[in-house]
């Protein structure tokens, strides 16, 4: 099937694919199944859309994420522009016609951005417990057993050290491919271990979030993980430590409105979504359309909320050069 | 966060279907005691033995509420809310408005309160009794200049020595255009971390809905507290059963699996202790639940005020880092 609508698109004949023709094997429709399910994880970004439920509204979709994972093209989520996917790539996939930043997967975060065999990852073997026998359509043990076999790392936190341009620093990603970046205790943990190492070992932290807010299948053990992180920050600050985030797309909920909005300098990268309640939340709640641009990057440093915009292209200069205004951190 | 637009639990009548016998039963009594001032017969055995089935009828309903019960209980239009708290319980309340930035936030209230000797700065969601007051108060939810409101008044009961008691009572932050506009994200998220480093003991009591962020806003203490129908979740059940349930219908279901009730939290170590209310929960007799919390906040006070502050700050922050914590799953890095 992939191979079928990339000729099409190859040909230059369709460039608006049809949706009729798909069909996808078991395992292709098992795994945007699965990709549903992540990012309905966390309590921010609200139910899905009504335009993608339904027969034909989940053709839709299937058809939108089926582009993702094996295809030669792709379809870019903002401009709709179709994109050869190895020329994605080589942009650090961002799109070439419209500059939006695709969400990155956290592994090719951080090889992104640090220095070549410079990254030791810490507490990857934390795993998350489903202590409330939580379930809603599968259970969440089931969940997490699905996930962690599909991603091949345990949770959806990646922090250790590693160097950007020769400098040291505490790095801690959020992975948006495991149940949408949302944030449980295990990934509250490690972020608040995470600052815990920057403050012991007086490092700059750097965090990237990609997140769809609490985990909500971690009830109230996940929204206490915005205490918990916090706590840790107070203590980093208190120690006169340094942090930096950086919000992609997207960030909701329990993460921007916790450790992710409070951090020394905050970044987003170009076109992501960040808020606190997901855009469909607040459609529905004040039953209007929102302006165009709400809640993106621009949307949010032109209220004030976020101190800059970097490009991914420009990220490692950019995070090398603060790091450098950093040094006078913890001299006091 | 709120779902305002979801279909409410309707806490006057309908979504409390559970209370249908008791309220045949407090008819009942109301018609025979109006019955026997009418006509003076002496009905006074009979309005005994109804008191009693009632007082069974009560107790044996409220012994076993479901955690979606409890839900439309806390959310119930007669429970007391944080003007009950101020009128009933303060003998002195000096409201303080405004965050000095952009405006005054009516659903949060902040002033200086006084109960007999003790002097503290009461923060609370504020909904409303009348249909008119829960609209100005926007239902109990907040803005971001209602949580930036709470942390200037909060620092200032830092710089006075005055301890802070905190009253949850909202469905969550409201999810609007201004609110994302204004920085409702970082407003929470600031007063969580600003909350961390007050030198003052604070005691969080949640009173009905405590509902999210928006809860948690005003929720870092010294102590954790909750009212016994109270319930506290890191999202409502409707917006739960939309998201994962894909069906607004299933919130009971989410209620249950959310664990969301005073004696599941208390039992997962995230609250400090649940506040008794009266048989029949706190709608039914306001004075009693006011009298408890009452006691609750002058007991806690006194109690944290025995803390140095450093050990105060410090015992406040491990509380929190090591929230919920099952005792050695996390390596240890202090």
């Amino acid at each position: 099937m992939a191979a079928e609508t990339s000729r099409n698109v190859e040909s230059g004949r369709e460039k608006d694919v049809p949706v009729e023709p798909l069909e996808l094997a078991p395992e292709e429709a098992r795994e945007v199944e699965l990709e549903q399910e992540d990012e309905a994880s966390g309590e921010g970004l609200g139910p899905p859309d009504p335009a993608e439920r339904g027969v034909e509204g989940r053709r839709r979709r299937l058809w939108k994420k089926k582009e993702m994972p094996g295809g030669l093209w792709l379809k870019c989520e903002s401009c709709g522009q179709m994109i050869y996917r190895k020329e994605l790539e080589e942009k650090g996939m961002v799109c070439p016609a419209c500059e939006f930043h695709f969400t990155l997967p956290g592994r090719e975060r951080v090889a992104m951005v640090l220095d070549p065999d410079s990254w030791k990852e810490e507490y990857a073997d934390l795993t998350a417990l489903d202590r409330l026998s939580f379930t809603d359509q599968v259970p969440y043990a089931e969940k997490i057993r699905r996930t962690v076999d599909r991603t091949g790392q345990k949770e959806a936190l990646l922090c250790g050290t590693g160097r950007i341009e020769g400098r040291e620093i505490v790095l801690a990603v959020l992975d948006f491919s495991f149940l949408g970046g949302s944030m449980g205790e295990v990934v509250g943990e490690k972020i608040s271990l995470a600052a815990d190492m920057a403050r012991r070992q007086k490092k700059p932290l750097v965090l990237f979030t990609s997140s769809g807010g609490a985990r909500m299948h971690e009830g109230m053990l996940s929204l206490m993980q915005m205490a918990k992180t916090s706590a840790a920050l107070a203590s980093l600050n208190e120690a006169g430590g340094f942090s930096i985030c950086v919000l992609t797309n997207p960030t909701t909920g329990g993460v921007t409105a916790s450790f992710a909005s409070v951090c020394d300098v905050t970044l987003a990268e170009p076109g992501a979504l960040i808020g606190f309640a997901g855009p469909r939340v607040i459609a529905t709640t004040i039953k209007q359309e929102l302006p165009p641009g709400f809640q993106r990057a621009e949307f949010l440093v032109e209220k004030g909320q976020v101190d800059a915009i970097v490009r991914r292209s420009e990220l490692r200069d950019v995070l090398a050069r603060l790091v450098d205004f950093g040094r006078g951190a913890f001299a006091r | 966060m709120a779902d305002t637009s979801r279909p409410r639990n309707d806490t006057t009548s309908a979504g409390m279907a559970f209370e249908r016998p008791i309220k045949e039963l407090e008819a009942q009594l109301s018609e025979l005691e109006a019955l026997s001032t009418r006509t003076n017969l002496d009905l006074a055995g009979e309005i005994r033995a109804l008191k009693e089935r009632l007082q069974e009828e009560i107790q044996k309903t409220y012994s076993d509420l479901s955690p979606w019960e409890r839900v439309s209980v806390a959310r119930h239009t007669d429970r007391p809310v944080a003007s009950d708290y101020i009128e009933k319980l303060c003998d002195d309340f000096f409201e303080l408005h405004g965050d000095k930035v952009f405006g005054d936030d009516k659903a949060i209230v902040t002033g200086l309160a006084r109960m007999g000797e003790r002097r503290f700065l009461l923060v609370a969601h504020r909904k409303g009794r009348t249909t008119k007051e829960r609209m100005a108060y926007n239902f109990g939810c907040a803005h971001p200049e209602g949580y930036r409101k709470a942390l200037r008044k909060m620092r200032l009961a830092e710089k006075l020595g005055l301890p802070i008691v905190t009253l949850i009572n909202t469905p969550g932050a409201y999810p609007g255009i201004g609110a994302e506009e204004r920085g409702q994200a970082t407003a929470i998220a600031e007063n969580i971390l600003g909350m961390f480093s007050l030198r003052v003991p604070i005691l969080v009591i949640v009173i009905g809905e405590g509902g999210s962020g928006g809860a948690l806003g005003i929720g870092v203490g010294d102590r954790v507290f909750m009212l016994e129908h109270a319930y506290y979740s890191v999202i409502s059940p409707e917006g739960c059963a939309a998201i994962l349930w894909k069906d607004g219908e299933r919130s009971p279901d989410a209620a249950q699996a959310l664990k969301l009730t005073a004696p599941d939290l208390l039992q997962l170590g995230l609250i400090d202790g649940v506040i008794q209310e009266p048989p029949g929960g706190a709608h039914r007799n306001p004075q009693v639940a006011l009298d408890n919390v009452r006691r609750t906040i002058l007991e806690e006070l006194a109690a944290l005020e025995r803390l140095s502050v450093a050990d105060l700050l410090a015992r406040r922050r491990a509380k929190f880092r090591h929230v919920g914590e099952i005792p050695g799953r996390f390596p240890r890095l202090d």
